[in-house]
């Protein structure tokens, strides 16, 4: 615990600040300011701290989060910034899965409830409402002990002509040993969306029981004779990989596939343009110029844009051509799962209900591999892995929901929620890199899942403007990929710098008041039973006595309108804010913030997401 | 002159039709004086185009063949294409179509010929007068007089005959004033500060010129704003650099020496010419459907667009923040106080006052800020993006005003009575229109073309309630704070209302902001139900209660 602690406006120039006192729990770093708001920082969320050099109001503290918050504090003696800042290196950064969160976290829930908690996504029951197994399509036990594939799940669904020396023919020739498997199976068009990694043909090598595997997948598909094979890689890159023995399909051997490749860039390349594109939008002054060129200098809207694409490429030849397609990336762990999961989302309405996009995710990214660990830095690791490839996915499917408002069940507040658990380490879902290591540690007995948290508090994450009528099972969502269609995700790379956000939110009020209209609807009920009982009644005067005394209704009367002040208030999340008191120093209006900044009493308070005066 | 003198071919059949996300329609293209119509009898989808000659920006031409493309640009930025099979045909229409919308006489415009459907109910041009505005002003302060200097337009020609002024000065000075000041716009009240009784004026430059001129009773004027031991501040929407230069010409700043209780802060608000630039890049990059993200980022930076917005905010915010935080009275002005002072003044006062954020009052700001205020909308507006003509004095001062408002709209999206329509109404009638309000570059020449009288005025037309109710923000909750916008770069927006409205689909757009209006209307309808409710409840329960008295 130190105290006279500042905690400083990241943008201001002029260091307005706040002094409170902070404390250092076993998971958190709490910042608790004069005017007792807390400031709560999960220790796992800590992306790196940062000592600055000494100045005369003491030493600075530098703290970025994975959730993109960054808070800059100044403690005033310089030992206990060094002391804070060595605890936080240790406690920021964990050898060994066991010390995580998530292996103490207790939401106290029994342990059947923790069970019932794993069950909630069987994916068995996902493959079977996609309509698989069936004629063309099985399931295949070659995984059962991760003994072809340590980075796949044990159930892997094949098509039918695919024997198990097949099988285990294209492993050997794919990287990894990821052959070819079923991601998705579109019912009407009978195609499929595959997924594997490179194939191990260097300049010349070829393996018949690959080009068999891929034979059998183009079979599956009694609608179509010829299928796709999509390589996300940049045609360099995967020519390059040839050098290496790796590379990608030739189209000479394998009959009848079209190969194509769509050009998003690898881990390396994702990982700088988000760190260029955080260095931009983290300045303080920024000019507008500065802000665009440094938009587009990052690439981070270009590559956003690559991926979509791809998906809307995967998508047409789904359902314009009922071509099967497969996709590969190097390791099939990166772009596929984003490219999949996203073809699968514009393919399928189900993805876009809560539940849906819950499976989606345990599909195709917990299932297949994706390697949530390293990519996120949940363990003290190789910088080199860490890559914001799932966070790319969650901005492409807020991009979708701001074209398509009425397409999804969920808000953006369920994606921001997602993002900040995959770093957060409190659930045991997103830990370890494939199901085989999470099997290992025994994580759905010694932690809880994260949906049923997010399932019992839906009422946050759903999207008001839903209409499950707007895309009927099997509607193809069909992107606008017009550069102008991208966006920065402002809520996203500045969700805790309140004062760039509009400061009332038309999302929350809708919502509020949708919510609000059930509640209403109820209690016109109740109060259309009340009255009708009433009327029944009106000579049975003991009775009415009785029923007084049980029923205040007249008391509520007193205050109207009373309906709002009964109404349960859906808990404001952090991540999506409503109204900030109007604050002139919370703008920057350039040098002059400095004269001007005076004190000035919160004017606006909140009420149930609408403005209320208290001046 | 005839109209029909410059129609040679007044109708062409089997003509067809081209606009983006819509399938290409065969119908009938007629020519009027002051229309260009299309109309489609197909017996399944008919429809019908009316375009306003005056809202057409360019024109151009190509031949394949004998059948002739026309491609039309307008003002209001969208492009549709018309194929006119007849060589001859196409080029007459081409032709009339390009007189008719570059009739240089303003008597000859629609607003002259146009007569309503409607019923007025309440005539828009007596309905924000300099006399009622001063009525409310009287009633919180009487240290302000209506002086009647201007009345023959004497005094200043783009300043209307009544303005507000400090009562300790007479007309005598007033006059002695209108000669230091750059086309004689003297300070007068621009808006004044209920809440600490701090006011805005507005001018134009002092003709300082490079000897350093002063003028007593200039320095008296403003002084007489000031309370007793207390500083104002000038707000110069001109660089300092750009208003050193401006001495050369006669024109200048005020100089500390003869202004001590004063202090000038520059602010660069970028004018004419810039401007129109910036709107032609703009609009150029997004009608640019390719799909390189890097040269749409890279055009969109180029265009400079956010950047004016970001500065005009930011000059507006400061001169909101003198007055209210500060308590410190302001004067805005540039060079000739009829553009960016404008834009600041006006904008400053929808930070300030929530009576300007209703759509009467923002309507009233309108008038008085821009209109009385003696913006040139004539000459401002004449071309938009697509215009070839490039004249000094075109440029989008008004849109960018708009579309400042629009970006606090954003930001504040409950604390205004109107919605985004209602900004984008303003930005089409400001460039065509059929009624008469934004013709002219001031009062003095609404007056000389007797516009009141000959031309119906917007207002009339939008204070009906089937029109109003288009424009109403069912989100509006009165909000009576001073309302801070945020002025960060990523806080601002790219106006899709405006500038994508014609590029892409908006239909599942529309949609869901359908579905948000339905929820909030359902919300209302059962509010007033359960009120209704408990009220009944509780009667019969009082009823109950007297009869057990009894």
């Amino acid at each position: 615990q130190v105290e006279q602690v500042k905690l400083l406006d990241r943008f201001s120039t002029s260091n307005k600040s706040l002094t409170g006192t902070l404390y250092l729990t076993a998971t958190h770093l709490l910042f608790i300011d004069s005017s007792q708001r807390e400031t709560w920082i999960l220790h796992h969320h800590i992306a790196a701290v940062e000592k600055l050099p000494l100045t005369t109001s003491g030493c600075p503290l530098v703290i970025q989060c994975k959730n993109f918050r960054i808070v800059h504090f100044v403690v005033p003696r310089e030992r206990d910034c060094h002391d804070i800042y060595n605890s936080l290196l240790q406690l920021s950064r964990t050898a060994k899965y066991e010390e995580l969160y998530a292996f103490s976290y207790n939401p106290k829930q029994n342990e059947s409830e923790q069970v019932k908690g794993w069950q909630l996504i069987d994916l068995a029951e996902e493959y079977k409402r996609m309509g698989v197994p069936n004629a063309n399509w099985q399931l295949s036990d070659a995984n059962r002990d991760y003994k072809i594939c340590e980075t796949y799940p044990r159930e892997l669904y094949v098509p039918r002509t695919a024997s198990k020396p097949i099988i285990v023919g294209s492993s050997k020739f794919r990287s990894k040993g990821r052959f070819p498997v079923l991601s998705y199976y579109h019912k009407n068009k009978e195609a499929a969306i595959c997924r594997c990694s490179q194939p191990l043909s260097g300049f010349s090598a070829r393996c018949l029981e690959d080009e068999h595997m891929l034979q059998a997948i183009s079979k599956a598909n009694p609608s179509n004779h010829y299928m796709y094979v999509m390589d996300t890689r940049p045609k360099l890159n995967a020519m390059a990989n040839r050098a290496a023995g790796k590379g990608y399909e030739n189209e000479d051997n394998y009959s009848n596939i079209r190969f194509q490749f769509v050009g998003i860039e690898n881990i390396h390349v994702m990982r700088s343009s988000l760190q260029k594109l955080l260095e931009v939008s983290g300045t303080k002054g920024l000019s507008v110029n500065d802000f665009l060129s440094g938009l587009e200098n990052s690439g981070w809207l270009r590559h956003i844009k690559a991926v979509l694409d791809a998906a809307v490429f995967l998508v047409k030849a789904i359902a314009v051509e009922s071509a099967s397609v497969l996709v590969h990336c190097s390791d099939g762990w990166d772009r596929t799962s984003q490219v999949c999961s996203l073809g699968a989302l514009l393919l399928d309405s189900y993805y876009r209900t809560i539940k849906g996009f819950m499976v989606l995710i345990e599909k195709d990214w917990i299932s297949f591999g994706h390697k949530f660990s390293d990519r996120c830095c949940q363990l003290d690791g190789d910088p080199k892995e860490i890559s914001p490839v799932f966070t790319q996915f969650l901005e492409s499917v807020w991009n979708l929901t701001e074209q398509f408002p009425q397409a999804f069940e969920y808000n953006e507040a369920f994606l921001l929620q997602i993002h900040e658990h995959v770093h957060s380490c409190q659930f045991g879902n997103f830990l370890g890199n494939c199901q085989k290591e999470r099997e290992e540690l025994k994580l759905k007995q010694k932690t809880y899942s994260l949906w049923p948290f997010l399932l019992g508090e839906q009422k946050k994450y759903q999207n008001p403007l839903y209409n499950p009528d707007f895309s009927p099972e099997l509607t193809l969502l069909e992107p606008n990929t017009v550069s102008f269609n991208f966006k920065f995700w402002r809520n996203m790379y500045h969700q805790f710098d309140r004062s760039m956000h509009p400061r009332q939110s038309v999302f929350n009020l809708v919502m509020n008041m949708s919510e609000q209209n059930k509640q209403l609807e109820e209690d016109i009920k109740e109060l259309e039973a009340k009255i009708k009982r009433r009327n029944g009644q009106s000579d049975a005067v003991l009775v009415k006595e009785h029923q007084q005394s049980a029923h205040p209704v007249p008391m509520a009367l007193k205050t109207p309108p009373c309906f709002k002040k009964e109404q349960p208030l859906i808990p404001v999340n952090d991540a999506v804010r409503t109204i900030e008191g109007s604050n002139t120093a919370d703008n920057r209006y350039s040098e002059f913030v400095a004269e001007f900044s005076k004190a000035e009493p919160a004017v606006v308070s909140l009420e149930y997401g609408v403005a209320r005066m208290t001046c | 002159m005839e109209f029909a003198e410059l129609i040679k071919t007044p109708r062409a059949d089997n003509v067809i039709l081209h606009r983006p996300f819509y399938l290409a329609v065969e119908g009938t293209l007629c020519l009027t004086g002051h229309h260009l119509i299309f109309s489609s009898r197909r017996q399944d989808n008919a429809e019908e185009l009316w375009l306003l000659h005056s809202n057409i920006d360019s024109i151009e031409k190509r031949f394949v063949g004998s059948l002739g493309t026309i491609v039309i640009k307008c003002k209001d930025l969208r492009i549709i294409q018309l194929d006119i099979p007849g060589m001859e045909e196409c080029l007459n229409i081409a032709s009339s179509i390009e007189a008719l919308s570059t009739l240089d006489s303003v008597t000859l415009m629609y607003p002259f010929f146009y007569r309503p459907m409607f019923e007025i109910v309440e005539d828009g041009w007596r309905c924000f007068l300099p006399d009622q505005e001063f009525e409310l002003l009287s009633a919180v302060t009487d240290e302000w007089r209506l002086s009647c200097i201007n009345k023959e337009f004497s005094v200043c020609p783009s300043y209307p005959p009544v303005v507000i002024v400090p009562k300790s000065i007479d007309d005598e000075a007033l006059r002695k004033v209108a000669m230091f000041r750059h086309g004689s716009r003297f300070p007068v009240l621009s808006y004044y500060h209920k809440k600490n009784g701090m006011v805005m004026m507005r001018s134009s430059q002092p003709l300082t010129g490079t000897n350093g001129r002063r003028c007593k009773e200039d320095e008296k004027l403003i002084n007489a704003t000031l309370r007793p031991g207390k500083r104002g501040y000038i707000i110069d929407t001109r660089s300092l650099n750009v208003a050193q230069q401006a001495r050369a010409k006669g024109g200048g700043f005020e100089q500390e020496a003869h202004y001590p209780q004063w202090r000038r802060i520059h602010k660069c608000i970028e004018r004419f010419n810039i401007l129109q630039e910036s709107l032609i890049k703009l609009v150029e990059a997004c009608n640019d459907q390719s799909h390189n993200m890097d040269r749409w980022l890279s055009k969109l930076e180029a265009s400079n667009w956010l950047t004016h917005i970001k500065e005009i905010l930011t000059a507006a915010c400061l001169a909101a923040q003198c007055i209210d935080r500060e308590g410190a009275s302001v004067l805005v002005h540039g060079t000739e106080g009829t553009d960016s002072t404008l834009q600041v003044t006006s904008l400053a006062q929808i930070i300030l006052d929530p009576r300007c954020r209703t759509i009467c009052g923002f309507e009233s700001l309108v008038v008085r800020e821009w209109l009385q205020a003696g913006h040139p909308f004539q000459q401002r507006c004449a071309q938009s993006a697509y215009s070839n003509s490039k004249q000094k004095w075109e440029a989008p001062v008004f849109l960018l005003f708009l579309d400042c408002v629009w970006q606090i709209l954003r930001q504040f999206p409950c604390s205004f009575e109107f919605n985004e329509q209602f900004l984008i109404m303003l930005f089409e009638h400001a460039y065509a229109s059929q009624f008469g309000t934004f013709l002219g570059n001031n009062e003095n020449e609404r007056s000389k073309l007797k516009l009141p009288q000959k031309t119906m005025s917007l207002w009339s037309w939008v204070n009906r309630s089937e029109e109003l109710s288009k424009f109403q923000n069912p989100l509006f909750e009165a909000n009576s704070l001073v309302i801070w916008p945020s002025v960060a770069p990523q806080s601002l927006q790219l106006w899709e209302g405006v500038f994508l409205r014609w590029n892409r689909p908006s239909k599942f757009l529309d949609e869901a902001h359908e579905e948000m209006i339905n929820i909030i209307k359902y919300n209302k309808e059962l509010q007033a139900k359960v009120n209704a409710l408990r009220r009944q409840l509780a009667e019969m329960e009082t009823d109950d209660r007297m009869q057990e008295n009894l």
